[in-house]
């Protein structure tokens, strides 16, 4: 009862700004924004290559992610890559900031 | 007269400027997202000079000629630059490639190869001047692509040996005559090499395999040997972790009869014993190792980590096998470097914007060096040895 409760206290305010509309939670504030693009550049770069034009992993570019679902490609990043060397990065990002990130990589890094 | 010549030397440009030097206490300190390096000197532990222009250095690495004077800096675009340490620039510069994984030179110092992942294979170049010699062209792999190169590394005379990631090879060639290559081909070796190292003496090529615990060991001195499997299934029963960062392993140390390697995706180093290439003792570090390299005489053994836990570095004495100091350089430790005869250690903390040198023997900080997200360190003492 107590477990359920609790729950439903943690369930609320999330629907809460749930029903604000998707932007409110799919926007990380900007510090964070800072954060992910420097791991994106330095970490996912480590293997993506820095301008994303691959390495040991594929390239990220939009071309080579435009017909992809954003969804499926937040997952992958999430729960990696069985038998290859992309690891989940859930621990590390949540979905919404796996989305994020995502999105920025359809848009293309360079101006 | 006397004022004339000073006049004369003022109207010079900056770097034909300084006293005549020599190159030995010289190296690059790569500045990733900068496509830069600078030029550092480690008797006084200054940076002399920026060198930009050089492309995506993202996982950049570097060789030198064999009188020290240029560095060749792989960068991951394929950019193969050729940087004049005494003049401060770049002396010549092509991209050869569309993605690259670092190279290797000839102990003659006529070649520099460079490994390729697109399109894949190995490049051969004239040092002199740049010019493809050789071109090594890796097993297709459909799509049109071919299998990346990784591990590659110069073994003595003008050979090298090379790992295919895609299809488990490792190839060795020799360049004696360049118009002839004579390459050996050893397939499907083992799952996913990622990198490789040669011993000291140009005696065995050792790949590391990501797709299954275990290392493949070439004999170069045999022309009859086969690879040959070691240290099979050594995580045998425990599942590895997630590896957020692939361990490196041209810094490989080894120390005297001693390998000391990273385990892929656990917190451990293992230590082999290189007469019977068997495991002798595991030791347990703070995280993931990437590096483990060995201080030049072999005592001490030093290990940064992968992501979460790349704030410290570890020194392990190679005598005791044990851990005698934790360090905190900074963020996001990616290389260390020593200085030839190993009393200083460079290390590159990345998100700290910092180099940071220690003394090896008291573990004291003897200077910290402002650099914009550095990443590889290469000291000019590499040209004169084997696999660097």
């Amino acid at each position: 009862m107590l477990e359920r409760a609790l729950f439903l206290a943690v369930a609320i305010p999330t629907a809460v700004v749930a029903a604000q509309g998707p932007d409110a939670t799919a926007q990380p504030d900007a510090p964070r924004r800072e954060v992910l693009m420097h791991r994106l550049l330095h970490d996912c770069g480590s293997c993506h290559g820095m301008t994303m034009k691959g390495g040991l992993g594929p390239p990220l570019l939009p071309d080579a992610l435009a017909d992809k679902d954003s969804e499926g490609l937040a997952g992958i990043v999430l729960e990696g890559v069985p038998g290859t060397p992309m690891p989940p990065w859930k621990t590390e990002l949540t979905q919404e900031e796996a989305l994020w990130l995502v999105e920025r990589l359809k848009q293309g890094l360079t101006p | 007269m006397r004022w004339l010549v000073v006049i004369a030397s003022l109207l010079l440009p900056a770097p034909l400027r300084a006293e005549s030097r020599g190159t030995g206490d010289l190296g690059i300190v790569v500045e990733r997202a900068d496509g830069a390096v600078q030029i550092v000197e480690t008797s006084s532990m200054t940076t002399l000079a920026r060198v930009d222009g050089l492309g995506d250095l993202s996982h950049a690495a570097a060789v030198f000629s064999r009188d020290g004077r240029y560095a060749f800096v792989f960068g991951r675009d394929g950019g193969l630059s050729k940087i004049d340490l005494l003049d401060q620039r770049v002396a010549d510069r092509i991209v050869q490639a569309g993605n690259s994984i670092g190279g290797a030179i000839s102990s003659d110092g006529r070649l520099v190869a460079v490994a390729n992942y697109e399109p894949g294979g190995v490049k051969v170049f004239d040092t002199a001047t740049l010019g493809l010699v050789v071109d090594i062209r890796s097993t297709e792999i459909g799509e049109g692509k071919r299998a990346k190169v990784v591990g590659l590394e110069d073994t003595g005379g003008d050979r090298f040996a090379f790992s295919l990631y895609d299809t488990g090879d490792i190839w060795t060639v020799d360049l004696a005559d360049p118009a002839v290559p004579v390459i050996q081909r050893f397939f499907d070796v083992g799952d996913q090499p990622y990198d490789a190292l040669v011993m000291p003496d140009g005696h065995y090529y050792l790949a590391g395999l990501f797709g299954e615990d275990g290392i493949v060991l070439l004999d170069l001195w045999d022309p009859k040997a086969r690879p040959r499997r070691i240290l099979d299934g050594y995580g045998r029963g425990e599942e590895p972790l997630p590896v957020y960062k692939m361990p490196h392993l041209e810094g490989w140390a080894a120390a005297g009869d001693q390998v000391v390697l990273p385990a892929v995706g656990r917190y451990e180093v293992l230590i082999v014993d290189r007469r019977s290439w068997e495991e002798t003792a595991r030791i347990a570090v703070h995280g993931q190792p990437v590096f483990a390299v060995a201080r030049p005489d072999g005592r001490q053994v030093w290990v940064n980590f992968a992501h979460p836990d790349n704030g410290v570095v570890q020194v392990i004495d190679l005598v005791t096998r044990e851990i005698v100091e934790t360090l905190e350089p900074g963020a996001a430790v990616l290389h260390m470097e020593f200085t030839p005869r190993g009393e200083q250690v460079w290390v590159s903390a990345r998100d700290s914007n910092e180099v940071v040198v220690y003394d090896t023997e008291t573990f004291e900080v003897l200077a910290r060096l402002p650099a914009r997200s550095p990443s590889g360190i290469f000291f000019t003492a590499r040209a004169n040895r084997i696999g660097y």
